[in-house]
């Protein structure tokens, strides 16, 4: 019975057991770099935007295996537009962020409602903008610029989006840091058990006492341990705030609200879902709109990384956040999936990205290192699912 | 006597977990109907999916003897050439390829790489002849009907040279007129000495056209019933070893129900078709249903009983609508739009569960509450906990058999799956019910539990408004019947006074086929 339930476990995570692998097989090969603490802030940094327009494209693929080609080629255009609004014109940070989110909203507003009320399919819809908006970014950035790029972007926002909360100098031990790592730590403790004795108190299923020990001490154990490291390379950075904020109100409307569960049935069975009164079109429209708006935010943190817009920010974004929802179990055919498996599929490709780019392995052999790796991991997670049964 | 076709002995098959047969016996004589029956998740199924190989030898215990021989299948393509070719349930057609494609699709004629497209139409349209289809085998399969979507799937079973017919529930999409002709069908390639297994639910085909019928219960084989008496087996007589007891009324009463005051009341109601919206699909119609009161709109397929249930309920079907509407009395000026119907305490229980009824790839508590999400939630969030105490209370209340109400819904039976359907629509609290084919391709046992939970419905005070295509069905559960035919109402009676006659006759008199 115990060993039964071990392996059910097992099962049950088996991406996220093939990511703890993927990370033990770095920390050898690159000798222990990718356990620095530099590495840490690197991974969040580098993925930021992989988390985020993960949680968009989650949505999309939610109401039907639906996608948004578009989403890479939007980063270019509103990079550009913010270059162009806080470079030249000298704009003040805030108003330049409200326009660009105002930007991705038209554009959202736009797409959703020629893919929910014109029945364009989501994939031809995005592929417009997939050509468009590259096209349109870089010839609003050479028009602006001889050398075809804009930077450096004010300093406010790079603060916003690529600075430190109370930084420290490097080899500081941030207090703050580790303290907030704790306070989650226990946060999240309190979430699992609080949760667990209500459903026990009311009689459901719960897990028993030992699992739910052992989730709260694993959990913590993973905080800690990260944002120990972050606090000895200079402090919790902002990307990791937006990021983290971003994830949990994706993860709460996701499985806790009825317009999450909206989309679920809407990719799980769009008739049905229509006739028990779901508003199915709205729904295709908001995971559109959503994406456009998530998108602007993503594109904040990867400028303000960058320093500079150029003509090929974004590229390849849009597959970047597609595998990150099939690797972490998002359904391609819509209906099923987390932002928890999602952030493990993103955290997945992140992983093997930098681990490669440590052992400065040639960027040639990189994308041929990641398709299989990919593959490999989708395969072990469909079989070992597949045994499940 | 004949000599013995099939003879399966001692079957056992097991699923990790549940023994789905056990020590199963099957004799099959040549030239022969032989009917199988059983309630959903008896085994039927997966008996004939190890006799043709789809469990494959060393997956299940005992033996298939086929014409003598001990056989040992490895896939389904082993017992085809023996020529066993089973017809699911589910029609296997491919819709966008013509009739003689779908009639060879794996089955090719012609070289290893060149089809010989000349001789698979001939040939096709020499069995589709046979069959008695009067359709050109270059006929795209998407635009025929169900019933002669079924005559293509026997065709392409007679091109496979079937000896061993097996029919897997035939009739369960067809309506009355194309299933006895499926059936005559069955008895005059009988005369020609073919074998056949059928697989139904409906004991009146049984009785019509098997010469022996096989009763399986809790995957163990019961009894074998012949059929050659001078009076044909009784329904009762079947049902009796199907459920292990006597069902001494297949129609639960209902007693001391208070039929109240008019409830729901359509006018001149018309409806065209979305594409065609010169059509009208509902004409003039003109109904009322009263408090308590279970009204049976009975007609053939086709004659617009779903296109008028569909367009009460928010206008979900059809364009161009017109009529009145009136609720309690009131005129009701509803929008094109389902949630708005729900708002107005109408309920539409569709026909096709699977396609348009239930979200399979979610589980029984998430189906249950969709349809009323806002008794669960505050602000918009879900109270977990409450969705849980609904589910499990529908659960009980509707006895749905499942370990929990966290199992997917795509892994119950139909009948357990309608009661799910049932669930959700009864927990949005509807004042008007609208149950299209609420006992469709469902076994006996769960259908009696259906009809309970139809007169606790009406016992409650609400107005269940019953369509079917089962004319015993209608005439056992309701108060009053409505007859449509070619969308239009054709005839109204109380049930005390209608009979099966009476029925068709308003049905032919109203000019269709007369």
């Amino acid at each position: 019975m115990e060993k039964k339930s071990l392996t059910a476990v097992l099962k049950k995570n088996a991406m996220l057991i093939v990511l703890v692998l993927v990370y033990l097989f770095f920390l050898i090969l690159t000798g222990g770099s990718i356990f620095s603490p530099s590495s840490f802030t690197e991974l969040i940094n580098q993925n930021a935007y992989v988390y985020i327009l993960g949680a968009g494209m989650l949505m999309c693929m939610l109401t039907g295996g639906n996608i948004d080609l578009s989403c890479g080629a939007f980063v270019c255009l509103l990079g550009a537009l913010g270059g162009v609004f806080m470079i030249v014109q000298g704009m003040s940070t805030g108003l330049s962020i409200l326009l660009l989110l105002l930007i991705g909203v038209f554009y959202g507003v736009v797409l959703g409602a020629l893919i929910a009320y014109v029945h364009i399919p989501p994939w031809i819809a995005t592929l417009a903008g997939y050509l468009a908006f590259r096209g349109l970014g870089t010839s609003i950035l050479s028009s602006n610029s001889k050398t075809g790029s804009l930077a450096p972007f004010p300093v406010s926002f790079q603060n916003l989006f690529y600075g430190r909360v109370f930084p420290t100098e490097k080899g500081v031990f941030n207090w703050p840091c580790f303290l907030f790592g704790v306070l989650a730590a226990l946060l999240v403790c309190l979430v699992i058990f609080t949760t667990r004795n209500s459903r026990l108190r009311k009689g459901y299923e719960a897990d028993s006492l030992k699992s739910a020990a052992i989730k709260s001490v694993l959990v913590s154990a993973v905080i800690i341990l990260v944002m120990t490291k972050l606090a000895m390379d200079g402090g919790i950075p902002t990307t990791l705030l937006w990021v983290a904020g971003i994830l949990l109100i994706y993860s709460f409307i996701t499985s806790k609200t009825t317009i999450g569960r909206h989309f679920y049935v809407v990719g799980g069975n769009m008739e049905a879902a229509r006739l028990s009164g779901v508003n199915t079109r709205r729904i295709m429209f908001l995971a559109y709109l959503n994406m456009a708006v998530l998108t602007s935010i993503a594109t904040f943190t990867v400028i303000a990384r960058s320093q500079s817009a150029y003509a090929d920010v974004g590229k390849n974004f849009e597959m970047d956040a597609i595998s990150a929802c099939v690797v972490g179990g998002v359904s391609a055919s819509g209906g099923a999936g987390t932002v928890l498996g999602m952030v493990i599929g993103a955290t997945l490709i992140g992983v093997i990205n930098l681990g490669m780019s440590l052992i400065s392995l040639d960027a040639n052999y990189q994308r041929v290192v990641k398709g299989f790796v990919l593959l490999a991991a989708v395969v072990f997670d469909i079989v070992s699912q597949k045994k499940n049964k | 006597m004949a000599n013995i076709l099939l003879e399966m002995k001692n079957i056992t098959k097991t699923f990790p977990g549940v023994k789905a047969l056990d020590t199963v016996n099957l004799q099959v004589e040549e030239g022969e109907i032989h009917a199988l029956v059983g309630e959903n998740g008896a085994g039927k199924s997966t008996l004939m999916n190890v006799l043709s190989g789809i469990y494959p030898h060393g997956t299940y215990e005992g033996d298939i003897i086929y014409n003598g021989q001990v056989c040992r299948f490895s896939n389904i393509k082993d017992s085809e050439k023996l020529g066993i070719v089973i017809i699911h349930q589910e029609l296997a057609l491919v819709p966008e390829m013509t009739i003689g494609e779908n009639m060879y699709l794996g089955n090719e004629v012609g070289h290893k790489f060149a089809i010989n497209w000349n001789k698979t139409y001939a040939e096709a349209d020499k069995y589709l002849k046979m069959v008695g289809l009067e359709e050109s085998s270059k006929t795209l399969v998407k635009t025929i009907g169900t019933g002669k979507q079924q005559l293509v799937e026997i065709a392409k079973a007679l091109a496979k040279k079937a000896k061993l017919l097996i029919l897997d529930e035939p009739t369960s999409s067809l309506n009355e007129e194309d299933s006895r002709a499926l059936l005559d069908l069955m008895l005059s390639f009988k005369k020609q000495g073919m074998t056949m297994i059928i697989i139904t639910h409906k004991l009146n085909e049984v009785a019509y056209v098997a010469d022996k019928i096989t009763v399986i219960r809790d995957g163990t084989t019961i009894e074998t019933i012949d059929n050659h008496g001078k009076e044909p087996v009784s329904e009762e007589r079947i049902i009796k070893g199907m459920v292990g007891r006597e069902i001494t009324n297949r129609f639960p009463k209902r007693e001391g129900v208070k039929i109240g005051e008019v409830e729901m009341e359509i006018s001149h109601w018309t409806v065209h078709h979305p594409l065609y919206p010169e059509r009208k699909v509902v004409d003039d119609v003109s109904m009322y249903v009263r408090k308590g009161e279970v009204v049976g709109i009975y007609g053939l397929m086709g004659a617009g009983r779903t296109e008028l249930a569909m367009s009460i309920f928010g206008q979900s079907y059809g364009v161009n609508f017109s009529g009145e509407l009136k609720l309690d009395g009131k005129n009701v000026k509803m929008k094109k739009s389902e949630a708005d119907a729900i708002r107005h305490k109408i309920a539409y229980v569709t026909e096709d569960r699977k396609g348009n009824g239930l979200v399979l790839s979610q589980s029984i508590k998430v189906n249950t509450s969709l349809a009323n999400l806002g008794a669960i939630s505050s602000h918009t969030v879900i109270d977990g906990d409450r969705e849980y105490a609904v589910a499990e209370e529908y659960r009980n209340k509707l006895k749905i058999k499942t370990p929990s109400v966290e199992q997917l819904v795509g892994n119950l039976s139909g009948g357990n799956q309608q009661k799910v359907l049932l669930a959700k629509w009864m927990f949005a609290e509807p004042d008007v019910l609208l149950l299209d084919e609420p006992t469709r391709g469902i076994d006996v046992g769960a259908k009696y539990e259906i009809y309970c939970i139809i007169n606790d419905l009406a016992a409650a005070g609400k107005c269940v408004i019953l369509i079917s295509s089962e004319l015993p069905e209608v005439l056992g559960m309701s108060d009053r019947i409505y007859i449509m035919n070619e969308a239009k109402i054709v005839g109204e009676m109380k049930a005390e006074e209608a009979t099966q006659e009476k029925i068709m006759t308003a049905i032919l008199r109203s000019g269709r086929g007369a």
